[in-house]
């Protein structure tokens, strides 16, 4: 398990994702706390991401629980597969020994992080879309560190203790009880400076002009009136991977007229409509 | 200082628990906090939980601590402060138990001079380390960690704002847009909406039923037999009733309807109503209320489990209400007080909710309002109000 007093510099960001100095800090603080660290923003700004950069970073393995509205806490600490049991006391086909509950059951991502032989980074992906019940449940086992297993009267505790990132579309208010055991931190749409390292870090091939004319041209096209979903982090990256596998493409089409390939940065259509009309006038 | 800065925030109403700020302290004893840039942020994710206050925070922070950056600084008086501190906590001695790092059995048994010296020590050593930090104040660019180039990893961190200090960030007040002050965004209205969930088992059965198969297993004597059923689908029917009449009403009939648009593809059958400002005999389907006239019978008529929404300001002089010969329509010669057309509609569908534009703080000064605020609930069209509107209108009745 690692010192809590280990240095700030454990964590500093990884080869694919651009962190801010504040979040940096923000991660180090959380896992010295041993707390969650919730966090929120706009789609497209990288919560999940991030998570994937401090395993990568931390080497550790990342375990993700998908959150599910129709899921239950007991989905995600472990299953007792009784379909599975029914079918081998039917057929009796299996290495399994049906009088043995304990062969059928599977633990679910929080169990896997629990049982884990090393340290993981466990990411809570969308926390959200449960319900509160499940939320608060939750951080009940994450608190513990560990669950009981009904079926075969067992307790699961921690090996380790994951480091433990929640992630939330910004939409929703999360419970208090919740949010109070929790480390919060909401992510901003990155600026155009911070837009640059992100690209370079994407694109280091990239010519400099070529992407300093797709960010500004990115940035204006976001400032467009009406539009229901703005192109994201993602929108972006996924516009100068077309645009740079585009030959006949130079960054001077991006002065004036209608930039190509607009579709990869507006996907509903009324959204696409508005645009090309705004740009058109 | 901390302390203070403590219950300024509290004093704008940011909600901060003494426990969030024990763990604060905690933080703070664990050296991990080197400079008074990562005071603001480290401080701001403990503290603070919702990017709401972010704002507020940041207009704190920066009250609390500009004079903070130079090195004079006044001295306070900590003890008193601390006092009236630990007596707050003092309300939850498991929390504070928890963040002294003290057994709470162990703490029962301290005298409050033991325990109060012990929390003094505490805070004393916060305090030391803090004036013996003096130097993490404002440096800017030494602080060993986290600096774009200096890190020692050497990786990508965000550098632009190196040189800025922390009460130079806070007051750039980034998080403005966010605040509760803040004009309503859509995708939050949108996502309140969204909770207007009804799911119904639809469709043909085609989704296996894992405890009714075991149980008709067992039944079976061990035999398999599945068991299929249907599977859910939203059936939520929604009957929008606008009061597009009148000025008052104009500036936010097209964000309702634009909001109740965009949440159509959750409901089922998603209709929408004109009136102007009560309800006679009829309300309208085109927004100008002339061509495509439904009767009030018909509206009656709708599947019970039909969730009525009403928009409207609920203002009007009380006789349009209240008397027989209604104002606007004085051709017309009713039989009753269009007041009864409100009560049969909350009579005919149970999940109704009234949503008013006007501020809450006005509503006693209208007699209309409250006459029909004693009909359907009322709630302020802003996103808590519209949150309680759903949750009551997904409540079971």
């Amino acid at each position: 398990m690692m010192d809590s007093t280990t240095p700030f510099n454990q964590f500093s960001g990884s080869s694919q994702y651009v962190l801010d100095e504040e979040l940096g800090k923000i991660i180090n603080v959380s896992m010295a706390l041993e707390m969650p660290l919730l966090l929120k923003g706009e789609p497209g700004t990288g919560k999940t991401m991030l998570a994937h950069a401090i395993a990568e970073r931390l080497d550790m393995p990342l375990i993700v629980l998908n959150v599910k509205s129709s899921m239950k806490l007991v989905d995600a600490l472990y299953q007792y597969d009784t379909l599975t049991r029914l079918n081998d006391s039917r057929f009796g086909d299996s290495q399994r020994d049906v009088s043995n509950i304990g062969d059928y059951i599977r633990m679910g991502k929080i169990g896997q992080a629990f049982a884990a032989e090393r340290r993981v980074v466990l990411l809570i992906d969308e926390i959200d879309k449960a319900d509160t019940d499940f939320q608060d449940d939750m951080l009940d086992v994450l608190d513990q560190m560990q669950f009981d297993i009904l079926e075969v009267d067992r307790t699961v505790s921690a090996r380790h203790r994951p480091v433990v990132i929640i992630t939330s579309n910004a939409k929703k208010d999360l419970s208090d009880p919740f949010l109070g055991r929790c480390n919060f931190h909401h992510i901003a749409f990155p600026g155009e400076e911070m837009m640059r390292r992100i690209v370079a870090v994407h694109f280091p091939q990239v010519d400099r002009d070529l992407s300093e004319a797709c960010i500004a041209a990115f940035y204006r096209l976001r400032e467009l009136e009406g539009v229901e979903k703005k192109p994201a982090t993602r929108e972006l990256l996924n516009w100068m991977r077309a645009l740079n596998a585009d030959p006949d493409f130079r960054s001077e089409n991006l002065q004036q007229g209608i930039p190509p390939y607009l579709g990869i940065l507006f996907k509903k259509s009324p959204d696409l409509e508005q645009v090309l009309a705004q740009l058109q006038s | 200082m901390f302390i203070a800065f403590f219950y300024a925030l509290r004093a704008r109403g940011v909600a901060v628990t003494p426990t969030a700020f024990l763990r604060l302290q905690r933080a703070l004893s664990l050296g991990l906090v080197t400079s008074l840039r990562d005071f603001y942020s480290v401080a701001r994710a403990i503290l603070i939980k919702s990017e709401r206050d972010f704002d507020l925070y940041d207009q704190v922070f920066a009250g609390c601590f500009e004079g903070e950056e130079r090195p004079e600084e006044l001295e306070v008086n900590l003890q008193e402060e601390a006092r009236a501190l630990l007596e707050e906590w003092l309300k939850d001695p498991e929390s504070l138990a928890d963040a002294l790092g003290l057994d709470p059995e162990k703490m029962k048994r301290l005298t409050a001079e033991e325990l109060e010296r012990y929390f003094f020590d505490r805070m004393q050593d916060q305090d030391g380390a803090h004036h013996g930090g003096r130097k993490w104040i404002g440096t800017g660019g030494i602080s060993p960690v986290g600096h774009s180039g200096r890190n020692p990893g050497g990786m990508r961190v965000g550098g632009s704002s190196r040189r800025r200090s922390a009460v130079k960030v806070a007051m750039e007040r980034r998080y403005r847009e966010y605040g509760r002050e803040a004009p309503l965004r859509r995708a939050d209205f949108g996502e309140a909406l969204k909770r207007l969930r009804h799911l119904k088992p639809v469709g043909p059965r085609d989704q296996i039923s894992i405890p009714q198969t075991l149980h008709a297993t067992m039944r079976n004597g061990g035999e398999i037999e599945i068991v299929f059923e249907r599977r859910l689908a939203d059936r939520l029917k929604v009957m929008l009733l606008i009061d597009n009449g009148g000025y008052s009403m104009d500036a936010y009939v097209e964000t309702v309807e634009h909001l109740f648009q965009q949440a159509r593809s959750h409901f089922q059958r998603l209709e929408i109503f004109y009136f102007h400002n009560t309800i006679y005999r009829r309300v309208w389907r085109d927004p100008q209320r002339s061509s495509q006239p439904v009767a009030i019978e018909q509206l009656l008529a709708a599947d019970p489990e039909t969730r009525l929404i009403v928009v409207g300001d609920a203002s009007m002089a009380p006789e349009e209400l209240l008397s027989t010969g209604g104002k606007l329509q004085l051709r017309q010669l009713l039989e009753r007080p269009s007041v009864e057309n409100f009560k049969d509609l909350a009579k005919a569908f149970r999940h109704a909710a009234w949503i008013n534009p006007q501020s809450r703080s006005l509503w006693k000064y209208g007699q209309t309002i409250g006459l029909l605020g004693s009909i359907f609930p009322m709630y302020e069209l802003t996103l808590s109000g519209l949150e309680q509107a759903v949750r009551h209108l997904a409540a079971r009745h």
